[in-house]
């Protein structure tokens, strides 16, 4: 049996890394410093799944009831 | 159907709100100018009803749940649920989601099974088996010989049966459990103890009496019951990472009502998710209906951090910045004299401090500051 992927599980929403370029550009846009960010934890199980640094930004696509798809970020500290 | 996406792609609406207008579109046979017309409107709707900037969100999503919630029970109420296993409900278990519990009074298991077991009532009850804890006394009689010193254990054939053990493997599990020697004769166990010790004797009575001879310890019973096409199992207590682990189980779909556990084992985002799920049915079940919006702000604050937070004084509202505003909430005269001792200080950013103080508040057309242009 391959192993389980926690990103495999109905409550775990997909999360990826962002490249250095594409955060800068969404800091930007957002015109915010990264800090002002939600935090993820560089020990969080899936953050760890994925392979982070502390100082990535996190890109989460969730299943929201109201808005169908949303887009949230998370700094990784 | 493309022909509607490049017209639904220059707006930055929802997906939910996309969809829905797409589907429309099609049912009606709708040609693009006509499209256009209709997403530039829905979109001006959209714009319309969005938060303003500055709307005190917080506080219009407290009042919210507040609300309904002086018409939950307040006693703790269990019921009878899915599968007899009885669950906190109503306010009780509201606060205890809200104060991030690290042990629910009543934690349960909702596990799915894999594809080739799912269908298989046997197949069910053999990862039902895997997970129950079964102890000495549900497989076998249990007797003290004071006279010989020993313990003798004289199993049930028909409750190993069902609980699909051998004596063989009651014995292993035994000695390795206790650490001592069992010897087998004509079907029954006998513990030896070779201290002439009454202590000892019921110490070892004791220990065996609470050794888990299979399952998870956490889990004290299974239920299975069958959901539409497959076998559900339900489980009284919890342990999500043993029980993801087990052969069978279908770890993707595998859920407890312990969100502390979820947080633990899958992250912050499945944390996030499971408090506005067990939020929303907690209210649902009671016939209160609250918009998910505000449950979602609440966990939102309670996820911010990348650490699950309770709200309360050891969660977000302790974290606040203004000593005024913590002193308002609760200890006030902890925090007031804690904020005296180390010489705080309080900008009165915030809105609790300043109508403590007396002074306009930053939200909604206070937020604002005018500056007249001279000309």
């Amino acid at each position: 049996m391959s192993k389980f992927r926690m990103q495999d599980h109905v409550l775990v929403p997909k999360h990826e890394v962002l490249s250095k370029e594409v955060a800068e550009e969404l800091l930007k846009t957002l015109g915010i410093s990264p800090e002002q960010l939600p935090k993820i934890r560089v020990d969080d199980p899936v953050a760890k799944e994925i392979g982070v640094k502390v100082g990535d930004i996190v890109r989460i696509i969730r299943e929201s009831p109201t808005a169908g798809k949303s887009i949230a970020y998370r700094l990784v500290v | 159907m493309t022909k509607y996406d490049d017209v639904l792609n220059k707006y930055p609406l929802p997906s939910a709100v996309k969809e829905e207008l797409k589907a429309e579109f099609e049912r009606l046979g709708i040609n693009k100018t006509k499209a256009r017309q209709i997403v530039e409107r829905c979109y001006q709707a959209y714009l319309a009803n969005l938060m303003e900037p500055g709307e005190a969100a917080g506080i219009i999503a407290a009042q919210s749940i507040g609300e309904p919630g002086t018409q939950m029970t307040m006693r703790t109420f269990h019921y009878a649920g899915v599968a007899e296993i009885d669950v906190t409900l109503g306010l009780p278990r509201l606060i205890e989601i809200l104060d991030v519990r690290k042990n629910p009074s009543t934690p349960m298991m909702t596990i799915r099974l894999a594809e080739d077991y799912a269908k298989d009532r046997n197949k069910a009850r053999e990862v039902a088996n895997r997970i129950e804890a079964t102890y000495i006394l549900d497989i076998a009689d249990v007797a003290t010989d004071i006279r010989h010193m020993q313990i003798i254990i004289t199993p049930d054939e028909k409750a190993l049966e069902r609980k699909q053990l051998t004596v063989e493997e009651v014995k292993k599990r035994i000695e390795k459990g206790l650490k001592t020697e069992v010897e087998e004769s004509e079907g029954k166990l006998i513990i030896a103890i070779s201290e002439p010790s009454y202590k000892v004797l019921m110490d070892t009575f004791d220990k065996l009496r609470r050794l888990v001879l299979a399952g998870i310890k956490e889990i004290r019973r299974v239920i299975i019951r069958k959901d539409g096409e497959e076998y559900v199992l339900y489980t009284e207590g919890s342990n999500l990472k043993k029980v993801m682990k087990v052969k069978g189980v279908d770890p993707a779909r595998t859920l407890t009502n312990d969100i502390y556990e979820i947080y633990e084992v899958l992250g912050i985002e499945a944390a996030r998710n499971a408090v506005i799920r067990e939020a929303i049915s907690t209210l649902e079940e009671q016939g209160l209906e609250v918009n998910v919006r505000h449950i979602m702000l609440v966990a939102d604050a309670m996820t911010a951090d990348g650490e699950l937070k309770q709200i309360g004084r050891h969660g977000v509202a302790g974290e606040k910045q203004s000593i005024l505003a913590r002193a308002a909430f609760e200890m006030t005269v902890n925090n007031l004299l804690d904020a005296a001792v180390q010489g705080d200080k309080d900008s009165l950013s915030g809105i609790t401090e300043n109508i403590i103080v007396g002074q306009p508040i930053k939200l909604g057309t206070g937020d604002v500051e005018l500056i007249a242009r001279l000309r």
